[in-house]
């Protein structure tokens, strides 16, 4: 746990970069920082791990003040990722991997040999390990710095804007690759970033500061969206955010159709006779959707070849059983007959879902928050709950 | 002096054409040798205390960055002294006798910081800054983070300068010779005492190769040593 306790920053110019701030990053979640160039978000990151020296306030690691832990120590006990890596050019791969192992009197062999499994855990090839740093792509190096950050297995990590400087394409990867690493690895993780999406995706709380280093809202993604607390907020957070909050809605039961999909290595004939409105669905042997089969208007010689891959359309996304409102409005919208495929977490078919019968269960979630948000404000003014917005009466 | 003595011999055995250097050289081998290895000594001790005193120096003026405009300025004045004022005048300021073989060295010196705390100083600041900002947040103390991280990054630059500084040592040296000092300066005082009534060319040709080839012979073995020591500069992407 990391708890900011009414932590100012102020400059000898007078510039305030931090102001008041209070908020705790809870043990083993992700916390975001987010906000515009200077709302003084990688001021507060570097305060973490005393880079940067509050002017007053003080920041607790779990019930330690660091103020009283030496800077040395209490940096080495917290992992630091920052744009571009920041690795060092005059050491392998390896040995950048190592830094803090060898920092603290480990064993050289000890500390490589623990070097070279997490250069596999974040994903690079072990011929990556006797190179230097300017013989990797930015994505790599971001890669490595990762494993730096991890080598000495702290508790806390602090990440500077780790996937800016990296293509949309790689960023992607990386943002993935570092959820299923937490998944693993259950850090305390501060995040700072300045673009609200990549805050959305990765965050378990997230924090949006606004310029002067002030807390504008600490919350959850979903409530982020779907409340930003002020105009500051919701301008932030961005268009859209409607349609980006059901990602956080869970889909529930939705009411599933059969289908009788057909099988690769089946007649087209077969697929045909069991085609709605001239789609049919296709899965493999593991009954895994691989994609829809266009029926209609087909020459008899094509109905008696056997469907291939190669036929398909893969228009379609999938939904998970489990998943979200908006995988399953993406799965429908997307879908070439209109029937949005949803499958088990195992990845075998479920049904098929229309885009009206998600928005029907949108629309069902809606009242409910609409409902939740009147009697919260009701309850606010000291009313008792009241069924309709009493803020819309003349 | 013994340069008259040794000429003496000079005259008798060989012809006055420049290309008789080689047996010039054969003729007086254990005098020349000695004068080069002087000139080793004096060229490269200074380098190796002038970096001592630059390393400090330059980690100031790079550290603290007003500094830098002071220090700089100063220590390259230094450089503008000619050099045979300098070897003049430190025998007083440092309370040596003249003459005193100390006073070689100690300009040399001068020389040396000169050149090389603006080149320490603008190596440690072409490391990247989020390399020093990753090696602090790491859990590097000051000093660790010097040596193990900021110099190394440094090394190139570095080199470059102790290449010049060397090379150029190893010019001013001989300059030292014409006043007396023992080096293979002296075989160019040797060849003008000699050059009357004619000209006498065999030790000032001697004197210009040694001291050609001694300089090319550092500036390989640092050129050499920096290519050893920084295997990650030629690592490139491929």
């Amino acid at each position: 746990m990391i708890r900011f306790e009414s932590v100012t920053k102020q400059y000898p110019d007078g510039t305030v970069a931090v102001s008041d701030l209070e908020f705790e990053a809870a043990s083993g979640e992700i916390t975001v920082l987010v906000g515009p160039s200077g709302c003084g978000k990688t001021t507060s990151l570097r305060m973490i791990n005393r880079l940067i020296e509050p002017t007053s306030g003080r920041i607790w690691l779990d019930d330690e003040d660091t103020a009283k832990i030496k800077p040395a120590q209490l940096r080495r006990g917290i992992g630091y990722v920052i744009q571009r890596a920041g690795l060092f050019p005059h050491r392998t791969v390896l040995d950048n991997i190592a830094t803090v192992p060898l920092l603290t009197g480990q064993n050289k062999k000890h500390a490589r040999a623990r070097a070279m499994e997490l250069l596999e855990r974040v994903g690079l090839d072990p011929a990556f390990a006797k190179r230097y740093p300017a013989q990797l792509s930015g994505g790599q190096q971001q890669r490595v710095g990762v494993a730096r950050a991890l080598a000495a297995d702290p508790p806390v990590m602090l990440l500077d804007e780790p996937f800016s400087a990296v293509d949309p394409v790689v960023r992607e990867q990386l943002q993935n690759e570092f959820l299923r690493l937490q998944a693993e690895l259950h850090k305390t993780i501060v995040f700072v970033t300045h673009d609200i999406d990549e805050a959305i995706k990765l965050g378990d709380k997230v924090a949006v500061l606004r310029v002067g280093g002030r807390l504008a809202q600490f919350a959850t993604p979903a409530e982020l969206l779907s409340r930003p607390v002020d105009s500051f907020v919701a301008g932030f957070v961005g268009r859209d955010r409607g349609y980006r909050a059901l990602g956080f809605a869970e889909a529930g039961a939705l009411p599933l159709s059969g289908e009788s999909p057909a099988r690769l290595g089946e007649k087209v004939r077969a697929a045909r006779e069991r085609a709605r409105d001239d789609w049919a669905l296709v899965v493999d042997a593991e009954q895994r959707p691989q994609g829809w089969l266009a029926v209609g208007g087909l020459p008899d010689d094509a109905l008696d070849g056997e469907i291939t891959a190669d036929l398909l359309n893969l228009g379609g996304t999938l939904a998970r059983e489990s998943g979200t409102l908006r995988e399953a409005l993406d799965a429908a919208l997307s879908s070439p007959s209109g029937r949005g495929v949803i499958v088990h977490d195992d990845g075998t078919f479920a049904g098929t879902v229309s885009a009206s019968q998600v928005l029907a269960r949108i629309e069902e979630r809606a009242a409910g928050v609409r409902r939740e948000a009147v009697d919260a404000a009701a309850a606010e003014r000291g009313r008792a709950p009241a069924g309709t917005w009493a803020g819309d009466e003349p | 002096m013994t340069a008259l003595t040794s000429a003496g011999t000079v005259l008798a055995s060989s012809s006055s054409s420049p290309l008789a250097f080689w047996s010039y050289f054969r003729d007086h081998l254990h005098e020349d040798l000695t004068f080069l290895w002087d000139h080793v000594y004096l060229s490269l001790l200074p380098v190796v205390i002038g970096l001592l005193i630059s390393l400090p120096l330059g980690y100031v003026a790079h550290r603290f960055r007003w500094t830098y405009p002071p220090i700089i300025s100063i220590t390259g004045l230094l450089y503008t002294i000619p050099s045979i004022a300098l070897f003049v005048i430190v025998p007083p300021l440092f309370g040596l006798k003249a003459l005193d073989p100390k006073q070689v060295p100690i300009a040399l010196t001068i020389y040396s910081v000169a050149l090389l705390t603006r080149v320490v100083a603008d190596g440690l600041s072409s490391v990247p800054e989020e390399t020093r900002l990753a090696a602090t947040a790491m859990g590097y103390g000051q000093l660790r983070r010097l040596v193990g991280v900021e110099l190394p990054i440094a090394a190139p630059v570095i080199a470059a300068g102790l290449r010049v500084a060397t090379v150029s040592n190893v010019s001013l040296v001989a300059i030292a010779g014409t006043i007396g000092l023992d080096n293979l300066g002296r075989l160019f005082d040797i060849g003008i005492q000699l050059s009357t009534p004619t000209p006498y060319y065999p030790p000032i040709v001697l004197g210009i190769i040694l001291c050609v080839l001694l300089a090319l012979t550092f500036d390989g073995l640092i050129v050499f040593g920096n290519r050893v020591l920084t295997p990650w500069r030629r690592a490139v992407a491929r």
